[in-house]
């Protein structure tokens, strides 16, 4: 197995010495799909109980599996935007266990030969640390139900609505080294799929969770034995996972004790891990191919179309938004990070100022949509209208002071900026007369502070207060500055 | 008239045409038999109300000289095949009171040409067996007897129902299915004809599983004539099973008839075993020599491999089962085991007591074969053996273009003459179970009796798809043999 050489900030000190936390990833993305991966059923969330399933789902006797082609097309996809080996040929295989949410009494996944293997991502832990995480392998998958043991004391209840939803296995090779390079291949994963539309990455809703593979050795030693924990759903928890699974085996390790091949929980209320299920508990899966599906054969003709209709990726884009509008590494991955923050920058950006729109988008929209909590698709501000607002502001028709308060109005009315500096009468005052008799009139009202400002320069800011208070804040400020600094002679 | 007893499918297509006899007469005919015959225990469910409605709607296209292909001619349909809204058993305990809310294509495919359902045909326990002992609903009772004996006789399985009801008489054809031998055998143990053809020319969707790769439906009927009717009519490419075959459907009828002469007739020689019959040794003799009467060149072949094609067979099988019936586990439908049972034992529990030892036993071999350290020694190692009995055929049928064996080793046993003994049951399967590995077109025709009187078959296999030439050369067999034998209505 090829390990990453091992760097003294990713080790974890213990009483007896430092330790090594090897980290793989398994994360199940929902493929976005209209229907099931091998029934025509909706494969729509929300849906009330068992109303998205049909016979095939509820494993009917006599049903049938038909491979859902649009799956296929994601799965590849996603393929491509992970940089791996598509296969041509891949198999479905049957894995066996017995539970009421999985009506066959197996899943079909795929086992031996996926339809995705080896691929890598780069990813971004911090600014200045950017890694390389290898891709295993990527396999389609059925969902299975959910079973509901809350609604009567006394029986479970069976929800079929996810069963047979397709989901994509992505595996990672187990070279994350922290809790943050874990999280930062989730989330990377998560830009990636999102990009590419074939996940939509929500999180809550289930559509994105991880396995999470933890294992501790001494640095550059034998592989330690892992633990799995399944279906952690955030971010956030991915790192305490680690951190607490890290944490646990080190303690374990130290007092002498083994660690157990164990499937585990993370428990969210207190932040630990507890046993699921034990290697002796571990079903025998009686995995073979499934009889009712002929092997996935696949065109290179096909998916040849499919990457050439890929859309730019986010590593792509980040390096062209810096290159094409000289944005910062930072603003150029914060706006890369989702395509829809990143299009919106582009329409915003495009025949302007890159980094004038980027410090707008960034700092002025991302700050007031987090203050009111919406996504960018909710913006109330759309992005040829905060286009406008720059265009107002480099040809001086309103203040960058000015221009803010015209944001203001725009994020609460989403109204056109020109409307309402035309409506409140927030045009810049231009016009050198009027500005001259502005600062004419302070000048001769203000005699002291004329008297003092060829000593103490500084004061020189308060004139040009005065007349920006006078002005109702529309004089253009370069105007003021050398009109006033003419008059006042300083 | 015609007794009803004594047409074939196809002179009953032709006298209903002919406005000989209404299709609600012949209904009512053939369900007085079925009345008549309850002895036999042919049927799980009689649907006469259903089969009349139905007689009533193709009498209306009849008489107006419309009509498809089976217009109005009244059929068996084996208990595996999913009926709406009537009781769909698969012979288990374990579906009980299983009303499917939908038709299988099949069955769908026969109804869209007009035949009528007479009611569900008994079989074995979800196709499990050679003499339909199996079944939760009793064993069916071949209408043939020995000579001077009134010993019960098995028609064979696991389609035994379906084998049954066509040789006394109580249908004009029936939907059966050939796993490992199902529609063959029982037509060799009862003077019908099957036909199993090419895997994936019928649909499977809506047809309850059994082994998945080797799962195929076809007709058991009087004449090979009827069986190529049938069989038109019930196969065709279906999109909602994957392994279907998209090709059309020839004519089968229209080939009957057409010379032989010149065709290239496979003996193999591993298909003559020891402690055959010398009966059936002989009828194979005369087999060849009809064929060769007719033109056909005999070639000697060699297949090998034939003797792990039953080994192979019990582990393929059983696998795909063992995954096939997780699904029946007392949670969505059918049979339940009584209790307020944990989960884990509602599942041991329905199943213990819903399914039958014979199933259970290859449910358990089943899950053996596919289990963490066996699974390359039994599962991969017989798909492997598989594919060279596969190979094997492909290389036969360069040499030759239909290959000739006995249908099964022996006639027709007495019920519980072997159901004791679960390998020697299993050896009926014997010249079949190839065709079903190898997914190759296989018919089974009455050929002649033995000497206690019971019918013996002859099978021909074929290259894929070509069931065309198999029905020719069934036809030339069943034109030389003219078995006219028919068994006494002694159960009336």
């Amino acid at each position: 197995m090829e390990l990453r050489h091992i760097e003294p900030r990713h080790l974890l000190q213990g009483d007896t010495g430092d330790w090594e936390v090897i980290i793989g990833l398994e994360v199940h993305a929902q493929v976005s799909s209209e229907s099931k991966l091998f029934s025509g059923a909706p494969a729509t969330y929300g849906a009330g109980p068992n109303e998205n399933v049909s016979l095939v789902d509820a494993a009917m006797p006599g049903m049938l599996p038909v491979i859902n082609k649009y799956c296929v097309e994601q799965a590849v996809r996603t393929g491509l935007g992970l940089n791996a080996q598509i296969h041509l040929w891949s198999r479905f295989d049957r894995k066996n266990y017995f539970y009421p949410d999985l009506p066959q009494g197996y899943q079909i996944s795929q086992f031996k030969d996926p339809i995705v293997g080896e691929g890598e991502i780069e990813v971004e832990v911090t600014p200045e640390d950017t890694i390389t995480v290898g891709i295993e392998r990527l396999h389609l998958e059925q969902d299975a139900g959910k079973s509901i043991h809350d609604i009567s004391p006394s029986n479970s209840h069976v929800d079929l609505n996810r069963s047979g939803v397709a989901l994509m296995e992505i595996v990672s090779k187990p070279e994350m080294r922290s809790a943050d390079e874990a999280a930062a291949y989730f989330g990377k994963l998560r830009t990636i799929v999102r990009y590419l539309g074939t996940c939509d990455g929500n999180m809550d809703e289930g559509s994105m969770r991880a396995d999470v593979n933890v294992s501790v050795r001494r640095p550059g030693g034998e592989l330690g034995t892992r633990t799995e924990t399944k279906n952690v759903n955030s971010l956030r928890y991915v790192r305490q996972v680690i951190d607490f699974e890290a944490r646990r085996q080190i303690q374990v390790l130290e007092n002498g004790g083994t660690i157990d091949q164990e499937t585990l929980l993370f428990d969210v209320k207190t932040g630990e891990t507890r046993t699921m299920r034990s290697k002796e508990d571990a079903h025998d899966y009686r995995y073979f191919p499934d009889p009712d599906l002929l092997p996935l054969v696949i065109e290179q003709s096909w998916v040849d179309e499919i990457k050439a209709g890929l859309p730019e990726l986010p590593d792509v884009k980040k390096k062209r938004f810096s290159s094409e509008y000289g944005l910062s590494a930072y603003d150029a991955s914060v706006l890369s990070m989702e395509r829809d923050k990143a299009d919106f920058f582009e329409t915003v950006a495009k025949g302007r100022d890159g980094k004038l729109a980027s410090n707008w988008v960034t700092t002025e929209l991302f700050g007031a949509l987090n203050k009111e909590n919406l996504e960018i698709g909710q913006s109330p501000v759309s992005a040829g209208h905060l286009g406008k607002l720059i265009d107002l502001i480099s040809d001086d028709t309103i203040s960058g002071r000015i221009a803010k308060d015209v944001f203001e109005i725009m994020f609460e009315t989403g109204d056109d900026p020109a409307k309402i500096v035309e409506e409140r009468g927030l045009k810049q005052v231009t016009d050198t007369g009027a500005i001259e008799a502005a600062i004419d009139k302070i000048i001769a009202d203000n005699p002291e502070q004329v008297a003092q400002v060829k000593e103490k320069p500084k004061t020189f800011g308060w004139f040009v207060g005065q007349v920006m208070k006078s002005t109702g804040g529309k004089a253009n400020p370069k105007a003021v500055n050398e009109i006033l600094k003419k008059k006042l002679g300083v | 008239m015609t007794k009803i007893e004594n047409h074939t499918l196809s002179s009953l297509r032709d006298a209903l045409k002919n406005k000989d006899l209404s299709s609600t007469e012949a209904t009512q005919a053939y369900l007085s038999r079925i009345e008549n015959a309850s002895s036999l225990n042919s049927f799980i469910t009689l649907t006469a109300d259903k089969a009349l409605d139905m007689a009533k709607a193709s009498d209306a296209k009849l008489t107006k000289g419309e009509g498809g292909d089976l217009e109005g001619i009244p059929l068996g349909i084996k208990d595996l095949f999913c009926t709406k809204d009537v009781l769909t058993t698969a012979g288990s305990h374990i579906l009980d009171g299983f009303k499917p809310g939908y038709e299988s294509s099949v069955t769908s495919n026969l109804f869209n040409d007009g035949a009528v359902m007479l009611g569900k045909l008994n079989l074995d326990e979800f196709a499990m067996g050679s003499s339909n002992e199996t079944s939760f609903y009793g064993p069916v009772i071949s209408p043939w007897r020995r000579n001077g004996d009134t010993t019960k006789i098995t028609p064979g399985g696991s389609s035994g129902g379906s084998a049954s009801a066509v040789s006394a008489a109580l249908c004009a054809g029936a939907t059966a299915t050939d796993t490992g031998g199902s529609i063959r055998q029982p037509a060799a143990f009862t003077g019908t004809v099957g036909i199993k053809p090419t895997y994936g020319r019928c649909s499977r969707w809506g047809t309850v599983a059994f082994a998945s790769s080797l799962d195929q439906a076809g007709p058991i009927t009087r004449t090979v004539r009827d069986g190529a009717i049938m069989l038109k009519s019930m196969a065709g490419y279906d999109p909602k099973d994957s392994t279907s075959i998209n090709q059309a459907v020839p004519d089968y009828e229209a080939v009957l008839g057409q010379s032989v002469k010149g065709l290239k007739i496979g003996i193999p020689k591993e298909y003559r075993i020891d402690g055959m019959p010398a009966k059936i040794e002989d009828l194979w003799s005369k087999g060849i020599e009809w064929l060769k009467d007719a033109g056909c060149e005999i070639v000697d072949i060699s297949l090998p491999l034939t003797k792990y094609a039953l080994p192979v067979y019990y582990i393929v099988a059983p696998a795909e089962a063992s995954s096939n019936l997780a699904r029946y586990d007392g949670v969505k439908y059918g049979f339940r085991a009584d209790g307020d049972l944990p989960i884990d034992e509602l599942y041991e529990q329905t199943r213990a007591q819903g399914f039958g030892d014979e199933v259970k036993r290859r449910i358990m071999i089943g899950t053996y074969v596919l289990s963490a350290g066996y699974y390359d020694a039994y599962y991969l190692r017989a798909q492997k053996v598989r594919k060279k009995i596969f190979d094997e055929f492909h290389d036969a049928f360069k040499a030759v273009d239909l290959i000739l064996t006995p249908s099964a080793p022996s006639a027709a046993f007495g019920l519980g003459e072997k159901s004791g003994d679960p390998v020697s049951m299993y050896l009926n399967d014997i010249f079949t179970v190839t065709a079903n590995l190898a997914g190759l077109p296989g018919m089974s025709v009455p050929a002649g009796l033995d000497e206690q009187g019971l019918p013996l078959g002859l099978q021909l296999i074929a290259r894929p798809l070509d069931e065309e030439t198999m029905l020719k050369g069934g036809y030339v067999l069943e034109k030389a043999a003219n078995f006219k034998a028919r068994p006494e209505d002694w159960w009336i």
